[in-house]
């Protein structure tokens, strides 16, 4: 295969950034003198798996279910859905006074089975995709102002289920989603229980052909004879759901509803997610694998700012740093610059033969 | 400069991004006529007036204006104002909620000398202005309160008020009743009298014969002439915009016309409409028969198959198909019932760009068969093959995006598309254009053959001659509403006379 070929594969932005994090990983810890290959190490700590690969797939589960159901929003509307990260705070708030019952906001026993507020949650996740995807769909409303309604209300509500309080569920059986089974991080289970379902779907239904269809030309789409406006419905509940999913997780890592703080900003990482996995944001073709790389990708590039020390104050700053250079190298006019740079190298090397 | 001659365009050329917009176009508006610009859609009117009014900026060619020396060149609207040329669009641009007065006068009000409006003689002033005009108005009552047609003339009222030679109405008349048409022409007329030279660009060819002086056609952007009404019959206007001459046309119809009023009825369709598009209608059509659909562009040819499809909802009317009584309110409705349609925009509403030529081969199946019943990939490589073989797409593979065929190509897969779900009534709407000759036969031939099969087409085309090689019968459009039907024997001449709508069938 040759170079060009392989520079573009759909697969080679996304897995070449995050080969980029792993390199600045091991040269760091070479530096520290530490083992090159220490950011691979496993072990067990505990009785838990530990290390930083396991710490990376754990802490980044959330953002890689965000960007499941993102992905295929961005496909089909050319839009993002920017409420994901409140409705996360929603949905763990729904979860919690459920399972907390009357004995909110202290709760150390479930008042209803764990089942009971996870699909509460999950449904209202799904009502929130819903009210998202009939304003997108059937009322023709700009995705990013349509979401922009359930991102400032979505957290505000979840304050408002849980009396302005931070419901807490000091329960070892809801702490399970958030937790450990056995010695494996539970999240990592859902992360891929989650992407496999999608993939399923995608793999056994004809959808992936709808969205990307009704992403790339709606109206022509619509002549085809898809239901452009139902497909887009749906994209949208999906992301409802999988934002459910990920704020129930969430508030069972940390055993309640911080209405406050669960959740926040996981939209820019989620929409971040799915750019650094090489999807057009103007809708159309997708990759889901890319976007599921690109949410880990950023995770480990937060993971390795913790381990190199950097202050959490100074974080952003250097996650932005690294995302300017990684969107960077996929503008056309940089694309350009490299490429002319090669073709100088090249006839440079030629005219050295020449000469020599 | 001739003396009565207020404007002349002289070589104007304009591009866009890949097309020639006008090609050396002459025009010239002589004092006190009313002066046509005729042309099919897309055919550079619109074009050509933009670079009057400083809308687009013309590439090469000068305009002259009366009293003005010098080339003029406008940038803006505003521009051509100050050079005496005013433009009325289709769309009354005033404001509803302010009185007539201010809206005649918004923008250059009379000041008193403390620099407040001076109403009274604003009042006084458009009270003149309308009265000389002949409009019968409160000019102190909101402008809303008044028809569209009144809106319409106080919007040319302010127009001419201000120092105009040149005026320019885009389409007035298309939202208006016949009495209004009729007011607004008799307004034309008065202003002609009072010099002014009126360029009225419309699709009606009545309203042309009944004011206007001089006709100038455009044909995909170059001048086809200029002409004196007199001179130019209907059918020779029509010929005009279309590009052909009776003379040189040989008749062409192919022998073995056979009637299919006996066969089974596919389509029945009575009443159909859509507001604002197509006006009701009634139509049938009979198994193994093609009818063609003929009127110029913008006629409502398009808008009758799209009525019927469920592209554009139809609002009124029933519609049988094979005897039951059926309601479409989406296209995949009609797909149920044994429908496809390959509409006329190709690019906006035929291909899906980035999908490959499989995926948009099998779109349409894969639709009716509903998203939980995939087709195996190697079903639907079958099929894309199948197609590929049969229409003899040029493609580098069945997974190469469709955007990356000739427009030839992308058609044939579209066609493909439909044909793979083996339809009882296929809608084509403009199948042939743009794409070469050879081609062009190819699919008049499907056409034919597929009606052999015993499918029923709807074929839409503005060549006539390919009409009349593949239809049984034809339905005439204009102005939005079927108007006859002609069938026996086909000539060129009679379907361009029931398009011009002269002599009745």
């Amino acid at each position: 295969m040759s170079l060009k070929k392989i520079t573009s594969h759909k697969m080679f932005l996304p897995v070449f950034c995050m080969i980029l994090v792993l390199c600045a990983n091991m040269i760091y810890d070479a530096s520290q003198g530490s083992d090159f290959y220490e950011f691979f190490k496993v072990g067990i700590t505990n009785g838990y798996l530990s290390g930083r690969l396991v710490n990376i797939l754990n802490r980044g589960s959330e953002t890689a279910i965000l960007a499941v159901g993102m992905t295929l929003v961005v496909s089909a509307s050319a839009g993002t859905d920017i409420s994901v990260g409140s409705v996360m705070a929603l949905c763990a708030s729904v979860c919690c006074v459920i399972l907390a019952g009357p004995a909110a906001p202290q709760a150390t026993e479930l008042a209803a089975p764990l089942i009971v507020g996870v699909l509460g949650g999950i449904a209202i996740g799904a009502l929130c995709g819903a009210f998202n995807g009939a304003l997108v769909a059937y009322l023709n409303i700009q995705p990013m102002v349509a979401t922009l309604i359930l991102w400032t209300a979505a957290r505000a509500t979840g304050l408002l289920v849980c009396n302005n309080l931070i419901v807490y569920v000091r329960n070892d059986t809801f702490g399970i989603l958030g937790g450990f089974i056995g010695m494996f991080p539970t999240p990592i289970l859902v992360a891929a229980i989650v992407i496999a379902a999608v993939a399923l779907l995608l793999k056994l239904s004809a959808m992936g052909l709808y969205v990307q269809s009704v992403g790339i030309n709606k109206k022509a789409s619509r002549i085809a004879g898809l239901n452009s406006k139902r497909i887009i419905f749906l994209c949208y509940l999906l992301c409802g759901v999988c934002a459910a999913i990920a704020g129930v997780v969430a508030s069972s890592r940390i055993t309640s509803a911080d209405s406050n703080n669960i959740g926040l900003n996981y939209e820019l990482d989620a929409i971040l997610a799915v750019a650094l996995g090489g999807n057009s944001l103007g809708g159309g073709r997708f990759n889901l694998a890319g976007s599921i790389i690109g949410a880990y990708t950023i995770q480990a590039i937060t993971t390795t700012m913790y381990n190199m020390k950097i202050s959490t104050a100074v974080t952003p700053v250097f996650k932005a740093i690294v995302v300017i250079v990684i969107v960077a190298i996929q503008a056309p006019p940089v694309k350009a610059w490299f490429k002319k740079l090669s073709a100088r190298n090249a006839s440079a090397s030629a005219k050295g033969v020449a000469n020599a | 400069m001739e003396d009565n001659v207020v404007l002349t365009m002289r070589g104007i050329c304009m591009t866009f991004p890949g097309v020639k917009a006008l090609d050396n176009v002459d025009f010239t508006l002589r004092k006190g006529e009313i002066h046509a610009l005729m042309g099919e859609n897309g055919a550079g009117k619109s074009t050509l007036i933009k670079c009057l009014t400083g809308i687009n900026d013309f590439e090469a060619g000068e305009i002259h204006v009366d009293g003005v020396e010098g080339k003029v060149k406008n940038h803006s609207t505003l521009d051509a104002q100050n050079v005496g040329i005013s433009t009325v669009y289709q769309e009354v641009n005033l404001c509803p909620n302010l009185s007539v007065a201010e809206n005649l006068f918004i923008g250059r009000e009379p000041m008193t000398p403390f620099h407040t409006i001076d109403r009274r003689t604003m009042i006084r002033k458009a009270d003149e202005l309308t009265k000389r005009l002949d409009i019968r108005v409160d000019v102190t009552q909101n402008l809303e309160n008044y028809s569209l047609a009144i809106q319409q003339m106080i919007a040319i009222a302010r127009a001419v008020d201000t120092n105009c030679k040149v005026l320019i109405l885009d389409e007035p008349t298309s939202s208006l009743d016949d009495s209004e048409v009729e007011k607004l022409f008799r307004m034309m007329t008065s202003l002609k009298e009072q010099g002014v030279g009126i360029i009225f660009v419309t699709h009606f060819l009545e309203q042309v014969y009944a004011v206007c002086d001089r006709i100038t056609v455009l044909r995909n952007g170059t001048l086809v002439g200029e002409y004196p009404i007199a001179d130019l019959p209907r059918v020779k206007l029509v010929a005009a915009m279309m590009g052909k001459d009776f003379d040189d046309l040989a008749d062409i119809r192919p022998e073995g016309f056979t009637s299919h009023a006996d066969a089974e009825m596919v389509i029945d369709a009575k009443g159909l409409s859509h507001k604002g598009t197509i006006k009701p209608f009634d139509i049938e059509l009979h198994r193994g028969e093609v009818i063609g659909l003929t009127g110029l562009l913008g006629s409502g040819r398009s808008e009758l198959a799209r009525a019927i499809y469920g592209a554009d909802k139809a609002q009124t009317g029933t519609l049988k198909v094979k005897g039951k009584e059926v309601k479409i309110n989406h296209p995949i409705d009609a797909i149920h019932l044994g429908m496809g349609m390959l509409p006329d925009d190709r690019k906006a509403e035929g291909i899906i760009g980035d999908l490959s030529v499989r995926e948009n081969i099998i779109l349409a199946l894969q639709a009716r068969m509903g998203m939980f019943k995939q087709m195996s990939r190697a079903k639907q490589e079958e099929i894309a093959d199948e197609y590929i073989k049969v229409l003899q797409i040029k493609t580098a593979s069945r997974e190469t995006p469709i955007s990356q065929l000739s427009g030839g190509n992308q058609q044939k897969a579209i066609l493909g598309r439909w044909l793979a779900t083996d339809p009882d009534f296929l809608i084509l709407d403009e199948p042939t254009r743009g794409i070469d000759i050879g081609t062009k036969t190819e699919i008049q031939k499907l056409i034919i053959q597929l009606a052999g099969e015993g499918k029923s087409v709807m074929f839409i085309s503005s060549e006539i001659e390919e009409m009349l090689r593949t239809c049984n019968r034809m339905a005439v459009l204009r102005d939005g509403a079927k108007v006859g039907e002609l069938d026996g024997e086909l000539t060129q001449e009679r379907v361009m006379s029931a398009i011009a709508g002269g002599a009745k069938e």
